[in-house]
């Protein structure tokens, strides 16, 4: 192991390896952190992932370009999200039931049409991508300036995403308006904000942002589809949303987190080939798991994450 | 029946608001039937009636909740229609809800300025602030503006409450059950902040069940019975008698005259207890007490400072740090729920019959039999014997009088009262040592609250030892036999009727003596 370390290009490379394997993982958080934020708890996370990566893949086949592709990928993540929001908001239904649905759909029906349109192999070809661009000067600090600003356009776009969430949900009207409707729907309704229309938008957005995690994951990391390509990635997610304690910022340093682990279970893999893989893999989920663990006790979810809300309905009637 | 509606209706300008024959059923039930009000600027006016008599219901519809089938609302005037709480904000109509709706986490600002129309998107807080603390200051409020408003005390809250009506430049000011959740003390001052909102010429509507409160501050009065309204009137000319008859379309006793019962052995000991709330704070500090067989130990106190939790860990569904529990000198602290209420015969009527109380969607039958849904005649070998509980279940409601259509009804369809009413059945089937009852006139209206009065009467007059917590006064008042009184997890050693008075109590309520 130490030997693994022993240099600065190797720690420099491991960082952006990790980063790398994080950035999926923030926009899915995000994404995850507003609808919590906003009343609605999103597992569907891992299919809105997919779903992205799947219409990216189809765009950039398409289109030729990875710009193509994010168009692409985002309609799917926002088609994902309509179907979460109409019967989660509109019909009431059982949110956790909603996203495994979505989710189960999500392998299914991405695997079918890729089957279809990739003729009949599992994943594309070759896809074009996005490249690293260096940005000049910030580049050239040590260290960080190469792992941090030697990335591409998306992690870029991640980085601005973080900040920007984090200015609205804590230093704008709308914000506040996301955080009554998730902490107390009946105050938000009584105080004049739409609960549906509040929720219906964090929701959509909240698809369109998770999907660009999956066309990271076409676009950057692997340039080409294959089935359930998310691989668990919404799920983690899902923990991280809670070890940052829904607030961007920590929501990005919990996906780094997770992000680092994989990338040493992927050192791991390489320096111990006489282990099972296996063990290794399972280390970031092992981390997710400690996390919560960790956390029991000490965060809040918003107050109304997960209950549907309905004029005249008490909560108590709302849960079941 | 509508007296009142023909005679005043003549002068629409007259009026502020005016309400005209508002019609609203809710399936086959007529929740307000051509119901008519009549306010005027700058007066206070009281809208009295039971549960269930409609109040609610009619202001969901003043304030756009709930659209009328029927009837119109007449503002300065002009007919309005009122969509949604956004339209009856922006035409001067605010409302003070039973509940609050407040965010628990956010600051008294923050509750404020949600859903205001603010230009631009960045949200600041300066101006909002500014104007807050003139309008607090105004109003002699001393509200801290920057705490979480779930640390304010339950007044303080309320008047954040009122804070945010008065920073949407609200003139019609709803209040609905506005005292249920205040001491006496902060009762009082409550009504000097209607008295100051009513001289700046607010106009303000007093939903309420409370007679006294009614006599005190209000000019008017309506008075609301089964969706219907009995009679409009200034307060002037109504006596508290009247308006209970009125109300409730017979005459009440308003005092349940205990005969004294005599007194047996300690049966419920408490010494030292000591355990924390849901939050691991420190919720009840070394609380002893003792009650005798056929007394009624009163514990009076304003909500949250430690009745839940006393009343818990006695049953046993709260783990006690320190302290002893102690039935008939034998030690019951560490004991399960179960051997509590079978072998003890402790029973336990809870503060929030909804969540603890019922299974709301299981039948009347089936939570009849919750306690004991193990044991003979309910259950043999193993199966459930669905006839007996069937059969069981309809004498308990005949004897308790619960109203219903039919025992296999899920509970919800019930009303309050009589859910309440289901809950002291199931309790009191089996012969009782202890009762701890907790809250149990909470929310419930006249007719309800004596039925449940007697039922304490006449469990003290069975030689049972009840534990009867209250945050109302006037109810322990009526039935208890000692009082004590919990404040901040201490309570007070115990003191006869006669040694104290309801001022002196109060005081204690709030901290102070």
């Amino acid at each position: 192991m130490s030997e693994t370390f022993s240099n600065l290009n190797m720690v420099v490379d491991f960082l952006s390896t990790g980063l790398r394997l994080s950035v999926p993982l923030v926009f899915a958080a995000l994404a995850g952190m507003l609808c919590e934020r906003s009343g609605i708890f999103n597992i569907a996370l891992e299919g809105m992932i997919l779903g992205g990566a799947f219409g990216a893949a189809v765009a950039t086949f398409f289109s030729g370009t990875p710009v193509g592709g994010i168009f692409g990928g985002m309609l799917c993540g926002i088609i994902a999200g309509a179907i979460l929001a109409y019967l989660c908001i509109s019909l009431c239904v059982n949110q956790i039931v909603v996203g495994i649905t979505i989710n189960l759909l999500a392998v299914g029906f991405t695997a079918f049409l890729s089957r279809i349109i990739f003729e009949g192999q599992g994943s594309t070809l070759d896809l074009p991508g996005f490249k690293a661009m260096a940005i000049p000067l910030l580049y050239s600090i040590p260290i960080v300036g190469v792992v941090l600003f030697r990335q591409d356009v998306l992690t870029y776009l991640m980085y601005i995403l973080v900040g920007i969430l984090f200015i609205v949900i804590f230093k704008t009207k709308w914000g506040l308006s996301v955080r009554a409707v998730g902490e107390n729907p009946a105050a938000a309704d009584t105080a004049g904000i739409s609960v549906t229309g509040v929720r219906y938008l964090s929701v959509l957005t909240g698809g369109a942002l998770a999907s660009l995690g999956g066309c990271y994951l076409v676009l950057t990391q692997v340039n080409l589809f294959s089935e359930h390509m998310s691989a668990g990635k919404g799920f983690i997610a899902l923990a991280a949303i809670a070890l940052g304690r829904w607030n961007p910022i920590g929501v990005f340093l919990a996906c780094l987190l997770f992000g680092m682990f994989d990338a040493l279970q992927l050192r791991l893999q390489f320096s111990n080939p006489n282990v099972p893989y296996q063990f290794f893999a399972m280390l970031p989920y092992v981390a997710a798991i400690l996390a919560l663990v960790g956390i029991i006790g000490k965060v809040t979810p918003p107050g109304a994450t997960g209950i549907p809300y309905k004029r005249g309905m008490s909560r108590e009637q709302a849960i079941f | 029946m509508s007296i009142a509606s023909n005679g005043l209706l003549e002068n629409r300008m007259k009026y502020k608001l005016v309400l005209d024959h508002i019609t609203k059923t809710f399936g086959a039930l007529k929740a307000n039937d051509e119901v008519s009000l009549h306010a005027r600027k700058g007066s206070v006016h009281a809208i009295l009636g039971e549960n269930g008599a409609g109040k609610s219901t009619l202001m969901n519809v003043l304030y756009g909740l709930y659209r009328p089938d029927k009837g119109c609302i007449v503002l300065n005037g002009r007919e309005v229609r009122i969509e949604n709480p956004g339209i009856a904000l922006d035409l001067g109509i605010g409302m003070v809800h039973q509940n609050f709706m407040l965010v628990g986490r956010f600051t008294a600002i923050e509750n404020t300025i949600l859903g205001t129309k603010i230009k631009g998107i960045h949200l600041s807080l300066r101006e909002p602030r500014k104007r807050l603390l003139e309008l607090s200051d105004s109003f002699g409020f001393e509200i801290d503006l920057d705490q979480p408003v779930w640390k304010l005390p339950v007044g303080m809250q309320q008047r954040v409450e009122i804070l945010k009506l008065l920073y949407h430049n609200v003139d019609i000011l709803i209040l609905d059950e506005p005292t249920s959740v205040l001491t006496p003390n902060e009762t009082q001052q409550f009504f000097d902040v209607i008295l100051k909102l009513k001289a700046t010429g607010k106009t303000i509507l007093l939903i309420t069940h409370k007679l006294g409160e009614v006599m005190t501050v209000s000019d008017y009065v309506t008075v609301m019975r089964d969706g219907r309204v009995i009679t409009e009137m200034a307060t002037s000319e109504a006596t508290t008698q009247a308006l209970a008859r009125l109300m409730i379309g017979r005459d009440v006793l308003f005092d349940v005259t205990p005969e004294q019962a005599t007194h047996g052995e300690n049966v419920l000991e408490v010494k030292g207890l000591c355990a924390v709330n849901d939050r691991g704070l420190p919720a009840l500090d070394n609380v002893s007490f003792e009650v005798k067989a056929g007394e009624i130990l009163g514990i009076a106190g304003v909500d949250g400072n430690g009745q839940t939790e006393l009343a818990e860990t006695i049953v046993g569904l709260r783990s006690l740090s320190a302290g002893k529990i102690l039935v008939d000198q034998v030690d019951y602290t560490h004991v399960s729920v179960s051997e509590r209420r079978h072998r003890a015969r402790i029973g336990y009527v809870p503060e929030d019959r909804q969540r603890r109380g019922l299974a709301l969607d299981h039948t009347v039958a089936q939570n009849m039999m919750l306690s004991s849904y193990n044991k003979p005649p309910f259950a043999r070998r193993g199966m459930l014997h669905l006839k007996e509980i069937r059969h069981q279940a309809e004498i308990l409601v005949r004897r308790y009088d619960v109203r219903l259509h039919d025992v296999g009804q899920p509970v919800r369809e019930l009303s309050g009262g009589n859910q309440q009413k289901l809950i002291i059945a199931r309790e009191l089937r089996e012969n009782l040592k202890i009762l701890i009852a907790a809250q149990p006139t909470k929310g419930l209206d006249v007719g309800a609250i004596e039925f449940v009065q007697n039922t304490i009467v006449e469990q003290r007059a069975k030689g049972t030892a009840v534990v009867y917590i209250s945050t109302e006064l006037e109810h322990l008042l009526a039935v208890c036999d000692y009082i004590s009184v919990i404040f901040r997890g201490h309570l007070t050693p115990k003191m006869s009727l006669g040694e104290t008075t309801s001022e002196k109590i109060g005081l204690l309520m709030s901290g102070g003596g």
